[in-house]
């Protein structure tokens, strides 16, 4: 075994095992900071296949924005933090199979796949990703539209988001 | 000569012959001497931030027509040794209803925060071993900002008091505003030279981006006071009505690696201001010589920065948390993305031409679009004071939490 | 040597040294508590209530508004990378989102959900 393959192995235990916390955990801040671990953790992957700008986009989205909204709306809503009730609905076995079914099918399709052994190739020297990048989305003859599509669509979510904070016909909801 | 070019690479070769010397595998060896190398260079920042402490005390003694702590060696500078002491051997009190786990762990979180910053900030040009020339520094300076958000968020919480919280929600609201306008400052040294990498933005300061970007610099100054949590922007430890804000509850060494983290903050986004506008290491070839002038150079730029931020902390008041983010909001962010688009138009419009023509419509543009700014900030702030002025009563209202 | 080995040392060194200094202090300092020193510190008054209380929704909608903005420049990173090679063209484009970007903080600052009340 190689030493990038131990350290994927302890990452992805490490981002399995705090996902596996986000769920069980009751405490809901508790929650949040094992999500942060997780996607963390995903971060760790990225910068393992050398895809540094996704690595720190990851951080910087999920764990400097979402993470923090997350906490926010835990704050927002009431006593739910130390909820006593029951984890699992009646339905929980239902949803389990799915889960180990949509897994199961996931690495069946993975085994076949031809490509499923390659080792991700190493950049050559003085390959600027970012610039790479840059290119894909901006130059004239490639992915103009996604990009410009891509600020609408979030357009579309600030005011979806501002619409549901801001619901004029129950008034005001800022209180 | 070799020696005065690159000392450290010359170390690093030494220590990596030793180690494989010893029967080690040479990629495990240059692995050990990096590790190494990294540990010496926090521990260089550890002793500075030590001297950081004094630093401070000092400037805002002067500030405040003191004179500072004296007493202790010339000038006082063994202080803050006496202080590390009795941070060490102070107990730590731990509130009983504290959420154990994460109130341990957010003041190293925060430590970490500032410390993993020192990974991108090119000490000099030629530095192997320690320094990353990352090509997507700019947004790693945003990313380990947000674990600082982080630690925040998490001391003010697991504190279990009412105070802390509310500090660092505060803290918080106004540190991922000011994200914002931070982003889009740092994107202005990105336009400029073609490149997110440090040592890029640095070699292509032929002339500082200061001169090209007067605005930009100043609203990173700005954006970087508000990620410090300092004054004007200190809403979270507002000592007079939160008592100290998120760390309320910390005592000792923990309360020390939060203080500590705060003042190798402002020096690191005080290196962050020089490198990214006013040349980084580079001083007129200076830098050429050998790094024991280029590191230096950047020490020296980043005490300026920090000197600045200090004198901004201590001159003004505190704002009130709605003004900062309406001032964030409904101001900055504008302005910033405004900056970003005339910086964008002429740079692709002059880059071709000769740099004195490329300069002087940089700086020119940055001055009209700072007038017009001033001028619609005089013509907003004399009608927003006849409304006041008219019915005479002052205008004071309660800040909401 | 990989870069990102680089930057994981200097996470594993940021976090052994103020372990390490808390560590020492945890050794070096007295432990003696009781329960009046380990209570909540609120200037001497005694807590009414739970600490852990509920705060307004403005905070999450700063928040929300954060998030998308902060997506948003993300995306201006690769663009701003690239602008002096494409020219005019990558500027308008670059122009044409930002133009959307701030329609949507206009609508945000009309609908008066930027206002601290």
């Amino acid at each position: 075994m190689t030493t990038a393959q131990i350290i994927f192995l302890v990452v992805a235990a490490v981002t399995l095992g705090s996902a596996f916390m986000v769920v069980t955990t009751r405490n809901l801040i508790h929650a949040a900071l094992w999500l942060v671990a997780t996607l963390f953790g995903v971060a760790v992957m990225y910068a393992l296949l050398d895809a540094g700008f996704l690595a720190v986009v990851q951080v910087v989205v999920y764990i400097g924005a979402i993470a923090i909204l997350f906490i926010f709306a835990v704050m927002l809503t009431r006593k739910e933090m130390r909820d006593q009730g029951p984890q699992l609905n009646s339905g929980w076995w239902m949803s389990a199979l799915l889960a180990v079914l949509t897994f199961g099918a996931l690495v069946s399709m993975l085994w076949g796949w031809k490509d499923m052994e390659k080792v991700a190739m190493d950049m050559p020297v003085g390959f600027d990703s970012v610039s790479a990048l840059g290119d894909a989305l901006i130059s004239p003859n490639a992915f103009v539209l996604p990009f410009e599509v891509a600020s609408v669509l979030l357009l579309a979510a600030l005011v979806g988001a501002v619409y549901v904070a801001f619901n004029p016909r129950h008034g005001d909801s800022r209180k | 000569m070799d020696f005065l070019k690159d000392p450290l690479k010359l170390a690093a070769d030494w220590l990596i012959g030793l180690m494989t010397g010893w029967g080690m595998p040479e990629g495990v060896a240059t692995g050990v001497a990096a590790f190494l190398g990294i540990f010496v260079l926090i521990a260089i920042l550890m002793v500075i931030d030590i001297f950081l402490v004094w630093l401070e005390r000092k400037v805002v003694a002067r500030f405040q027509d003191r004179i500072g702590p004296n007493r202790l060696g010339p000038f006082g500078l063994i202080q803050p040794f006496a202080d590390i002491i009795k941070l060490l051997i102070k107990e730590d009190i731990t509130p009983a209803n504290a959420d154990k786990v994460v109130y341990n762990l957010a003041p190293m979180l925060s430590m970490m925060s500032v410390l993993i910053l020192w990974a991108i900030i090119p000490l000099a040009p030629n530095i192997l071993g320690v320094g990353v020339d990352l090509n997507v520094a700019a947004l790693y300076i945003i990313a380990a900002g947000a674990i600082g958000t982080l630690s925040i968020i998490m001391g003010g919480w697991s504190s279990n008091n009412k105070f802390a919280l509310l500090g660092a929600f505060r803290q918080v609201a106004v540190m991922v505003s000011f994200e914002i306008p931070m982003v889009a400052s740092l994107l202005i040294p990105t336009v400029l030279a073609g490149s997110m990498g440090m040592n890029a933005i640095i070699e292509k300061q032929n002339i500082w981006f200061f001169i090209l970007s007067p605005l930009g610099a100043l609203i990173f100054l700005i954006a970087a006071i508000a990620e410090l949590g300092r004054a004007p922007f200190d809403m979270g430890e507002a000592e007079s009505e939160l008592i100290s804000g998120y760390n309320v509850e910390y005592s000792g060494m923990k309360f020390g690696m939060f203080y500590a983290g705060e003042l190798l903050h402002a020096f690191t986004f005080g290196g962050f201001w020089g490198i990214l506008f006013f040349g980084g290491y580079r001083f007129f070839g200076l830098e050429d010589v050998s790094p024991f002038l280029s590191i230096p150079i950047l020490l020296f730029k980043a005490v300026i920065g920090y000197w600045i931020i200090m004198w901004v902390k201590y001159t003004m008041m505190r704002i009130r948390i709605d003004h900062m983010l309406a001032f964030n909001w409904k101001f900055l962010t504008p302005l910033s993305f405004a900056l970003l688009v005339v910086t964008a138009l002429v740079h692709v419009l002059f880059k071709d031409a000769a740099p004195w023509v490329y300069g002087l419509s940089m700086f020119l543009s940055n001055l009209i679009l700072g007038w017009i700014v001033v001028e619609f900030l005089r013509r907003y702030s004399r009608a927003e004071r006849e409304k006041v002025e008219g019915p005479a009563k002052p205008a004071i209202e309660a800040a909401g939490h | 040597m990989n870069q990102w080995l680089l930057i994981a040392f200097f996470f594993i060194v940021g976090l052994i040294i103020p372990v390490g200094a808390i560590g020492v202090a945890a050794i070096l300092g007295p432990k003696k508590p009781n329960p009046v020193k380990q209570e909540t510190y609120e200037c001497g008054l005694e807590t009414v209530g739970d600490s852990w209380v509920q705060f307004k929704a403005q905070y999450y909608i700063f928040a929300l508004v954060f998030l998308i903005f902060d997506v948003e420049t993300v995306f201006l990173f690769p663009w701003a990378v690239k602008l002096g090679q494409l020219g005019l063209f990558a500027v308008i484009e670059g122009i044409v989102f930002i133009a959307i970007l701030i329609a949507g903080l206009v609508y945000t600052w009309r609908k008066g959900m930027l206002e601290w009340a």
